[in-house]
C-alpha cells in the first residue's frame, strides 16, 4: 500500500459503469438454471452476478438490470448486493486483475515490499490499471493463504510464496 | 498433551489424486456414511454430544449440543449450512481439507445432515476460493453419481440435497446469519439473534450452521466412538485440531495436533522455530485476527485450547496463529490489522462503521507520527463503546485485539508518540 493512502478510509465511492449492451442469451439461460438449483430464486442473485462479470468482466448496469428482471427484484436491490461484495467488479478492469494479499501474516513476509515492487514494475499505482488495460493492481485482505505468504490472487488463481523473481514471471507470461 | 500419534483429518491430504473418487474408496472414504446410515440419528447426535466436540470455526460452541437446538417435529424443511468462508486472517486449515480431502469433507457433511434429518446441505464457500470450490464441486458430482446425494441414500430411505454456493468477497459472510443473509441473495447483514438459526434459518427454516473442520471429524467420531475422542487432548478441549501457522515461522503451513499443545511446541518442533533464528519472538496472534495479542513471556507456557485462551483474555479462535519476530513495530502491526476490520465492517450498526474506521485512523496517525497521548485515551474510550453495542461481534472483534496492541504494548505506542513516528520506519521484517 502506498503511503500517501495510509490513515486514509479505505471506502472508496462506487462507481456503475455501463457496457453498452445487455448478457447474451447464453449467459441468461445459465442465470435461468442457476435460478432452477434453489429453493427461492433470490438465493440466485450472486451466482447470477457471476455469470454476468464471467461474460462481460464486470456487472454492467445493463446486466444487472436483466437479472433484477429474472430474479423478481428492483435495479436498486441488485446495485445494493453488487456495491456489497469486493469481488464483483462495476466498471471494467484490465485483462488480468492482480489482487496483492496484505493483511497481517503476508505483511510480516513482505506484502508492502511486493506491492512497491509490482507498482514501479508496472508503472502505476494500487487501484489503477495499465494503459495498454493488460493488468489491473490492486490490494485485498487476507485471503486465506497465510502459510505460504506473501501471495496474489491473479483471475482463479493463487500465487504463493512470491518473491519478485517469481512474481514478474508470472506477469511477463500473461499478455 | 502435543503431537498426535497418528494424522487424523490429514492423513489422506498429501496423494494427489483427489478427484479420483475409485482412489478415495479405496482409502476408505464414504465407509462411515453406510454405518451411519444404519444407525438411528439421534443416536449419531448422542455420540457427537458425549464426544464434547467444540465447533472448530472460531466460538467453540458445542457441537452436539447445538445440534439438539434443531426441531424435532416440524413441517418445513430442516437445512444444514457448511460454513466454508474461511476468512478470518492467519486462518486456511478449511481450504487444506477442502482442496485435498473434499470427500472427507462430504462424508462429514452428509453424516451430519442425516443426524439431523436435513434434507439440504448448502456449502457458503468464499467467492476467493475458486480452486476449493471446483474440488468440491467435481467430489459432489461423482457423489451424486454413487447415490451417496439424492434420493434414498444408499437404501436407507433419507433424500438429501447438496448445494455449493459461492460467496463474492466479504468478510462478514462468515457470521452465521449474514452467511443466510447472503445465500438468500442479500447484502450480507448479520440477523438479530434470538430467533436462532435453528428455529429460523435459511427461509425462515430450520437451519444448524457448523464449520468445514468440525463436520469433517465427524465421521472419524462416529466410526472411533466418542472415548477415542475424549481421549485426545484435555478435559473440555477434546480432541485433535488444526493449527494454521504463519508469520515468521521456519516452516509454516497447517499442523495437527492434540487441543492444548503448548504453543511453543508448536512453534519450534512443528514449525522449525524462527524463520530467522537470530531473532527473538515478539509476540504472536493465537487465534485469527479478531483475538488479543500475546507478549513472548505470555507465549512461554501457553497450552493452545479453548479455555486457556479464554482464561488469559484471548482465544483460541480459528485456531490462526500469527507469529512476530522482534523486528516488528507493534503499532504498525496493530495498524494492519485494524485497516482489517475498517475495511470489512459491513456498515449495519453505527458504533462499528464508524468505531472501526475510527480506531484505524487512530492508530495510523501513531504510526506515521501525528499522534497524542491523547489519542490513546480516545482509542480506548472509542472501543469500550464498540464491545457488545451492536447486531453481531464483529466490533469486538475489531476493538479487543486493539485494546490488547494498546495494554501490552504501550510503551511502543509512547515511542511513536514523542518520536513522532516509528522508531523502526515501519519496515516488516519478511521482505524477500
Amino acid at each position: 500500500m502506498s503511503a500517501a493512502a495510509e490513515g486514509q478510509a479505505p471506502h472508496v465511492g462506487i462507481r456503475f459503469a455501463k457496457a453498452g449492451r445487455g448478457l447474451t442469451e447464453a449467459t441468461l439461460r445459465r442465470i435461468d438454471e442457476a435460478i432452477a438449483r434453489y429453493p427461492e430464486k433470490r438465493s440466485a442473485l450472486l451466482p447470477a452476478l457471476w455469470l454476468a462479470q464471467q461474460e462481460q468482466g464486470f456487472c454492467s448496469l445493463e446486466a444487472q438490470e436483466q437479472i433484477a428482471e429474472k430474479i423478481g427484484v428492483s435495479p436498486a436491490f441488485v446495485a445494493g448486493v453488487v456495491s456489497f461484495y469486493t469481488m464483483y467488479h462495476t466498471q471494467p478492469v484490465g485483462r488480468h486483475v492482480v489482487d496483492v494479499c496484505t493483511t497481517v501474516s503476508c505483511w510480516l513476509r513482505g506484502s508492502d515490499e511486493l506491492v512497491g515492487h509490482l507498482e514501479s514494475s508496472l508503472g502505476i499505482k494500487v487501484g489503477q490499471t495499465t494503459p495498454d488495460g493488460r493488468i489491473t493492481l490492486r490490494t485485498v485482505e487476507c485471503l486465506g493463504s497465510c502459510g505460504t505468504a506473501p501471495m496474489c490472487q491473479i483471475g482463479d488463481d493463487y500465487h504463493e510464496d512470491l518473491t519478485f523473481a517469481k512474481i514478474d514471471k508470472i506477469l511477463d507470461g500473461m499478455t | 498433551m502435543g503431537a498426535l500419534t497418528e494424522k487424523v483429518l490429514l492423513r489422506h491430504t498429501s496423494h494427489d489424486d483427489q478427484t479420483d473418487l475409485d482412489a478415495a474408496l479405496e482409502r476408505g472414504a464414504y465407509q462411515v456414511l453406510g454405518k451411519a446410515l444404519k444407525m438411528q440419528p439421534d443416536a449419531l447426535v448422542e455420540e457427537v454430544k458425549k464426544s464434547g466436540l467444540r465447533g472448530r470455526g472460531g466460538a467453540g460452541f458445542p457441537t452436539g449440543l447445538k445440534w439438539t437446538f434443531m426441531p424435532k417435529e416440524t413441517s418445513k424443511p430442516k437445512y444444514l449450512v457448511v460454513n466454508a468462508d474461511e476468512s478470518e486472517p492467519g486462518t486456511f486449515k478449511d481450504r487444506l481439507l477442502m482442496e485435498r480431502d473434499p470427500h472427507l469433507c462430504l462424508e462429514g457433511f452428509l453424516i451430519s445432515a442425516f443426524a439431523m434429518k436435513a434434507s439440504v446441505i448448502f456449502i457458503y464457500i468464499r467467492g476467493e476460493f475458486v480452486h476449493p470450490w471446483r474440488m468440491l464441486d467435481e467430489a459432489i458430482t461423482q457423489a451424486r453419481a454413487k447415490g451417496y446425494i439424492g434420493k434414498n441414500v444408499l437404501g436407507s430411505g433419507w433424500d438429501v440435497d447438496v448445494i455449493l454456493h459461492r460467496g463474492a468477497g466479504a468478510y462478514i459472510c462468515g457470521e452465521e446469519t449474514a452467511l443466510m443473509e447472503s445465500l438468500e441473495g442479500k447484502r450480507g447483514y448479520p440477523r438479530l439473534k434470538p430467533p436462532f438459526p435453528a428455529s429460523y434459518g435459511v427461509y425462515g427454516n430450520p437451519t444448524t450452521i457448523n464449520n468445514v473442520e468440525t463436520l469433517a471429524i465427524v465421521p472419524f467420531i462416529v466410526e472411533r466412538g466418542a472415548d477415542w475422542f475424549l481421549g485426545i487432548g484435555k478435559e473440555k478441549n477434546a480432541g485433535p485440531k488444526l493449527f494454521c501457522m504463519s508469520g515468521h515461522l521456519k516452516r509454516p503451513g497447517v499442523y495437527e495436533a492434540e487441543l492444548g499443545i503448548p504453543l511453543m511446541t508448536l512453534i519450534n518442533d512443528q514449525c522449525g522455530g524462527m524463520l530467522n533464528p537470530a531473532r527473538k519472538l515478539k509476540a504472536v496472534i493465537p487465534g485469527g485476527s479478531s483475538a488479543a495479542v500475546m507478549t513472548a513471556a505470555e507465549c512461554a507456557d501457553l497450552p493452545m485450547d479453548f479455555d486457556t485462551l479464554a482464561a488469559k483474555g484471548s482465544m483460541l479462535g480459528s485456531a490462526g496463529v500469527m507469529v512476530m519476530d522482534e523486528s516488528v513495530c507493534m503499532v504498525r502491526a496493530c495498524e494492519r490489522v485494524l485497516k482489517f476490520y475498517a475495511h470489512e465492517s459491513c456498515g449495519q450498526c453505527t458504533p462499528c462503521r464508524i468505531g472501526a474506521d475510527w480506531i484505524y485512523r487512530i492508530v495510523s496517525r501513531v504510526e506515521h507520527g501525528g499522534g497524542t497521548t491523547a489519542d490513546l485515551d480516545t482509542l480506548v474510550s472509542v472501543c469500550d463503546g464498540m464491545v457488545g453495542k451492536t447486531i453481531c461481534v464483529f466490533a469486538d472483534a475489531a476493538a479487543l485485539p486493539a485494546k490488547s496492541f494498546v495494554a501490552k504494548f504501550r510503551n511502543e505506542f509512547l515511542d511513536h508518540i514523542s518520536m513522532k513516528g516509528c522508531p523502526t520506519k515501519g519496515i516488516p521484517a519478511g521482505a524477500r
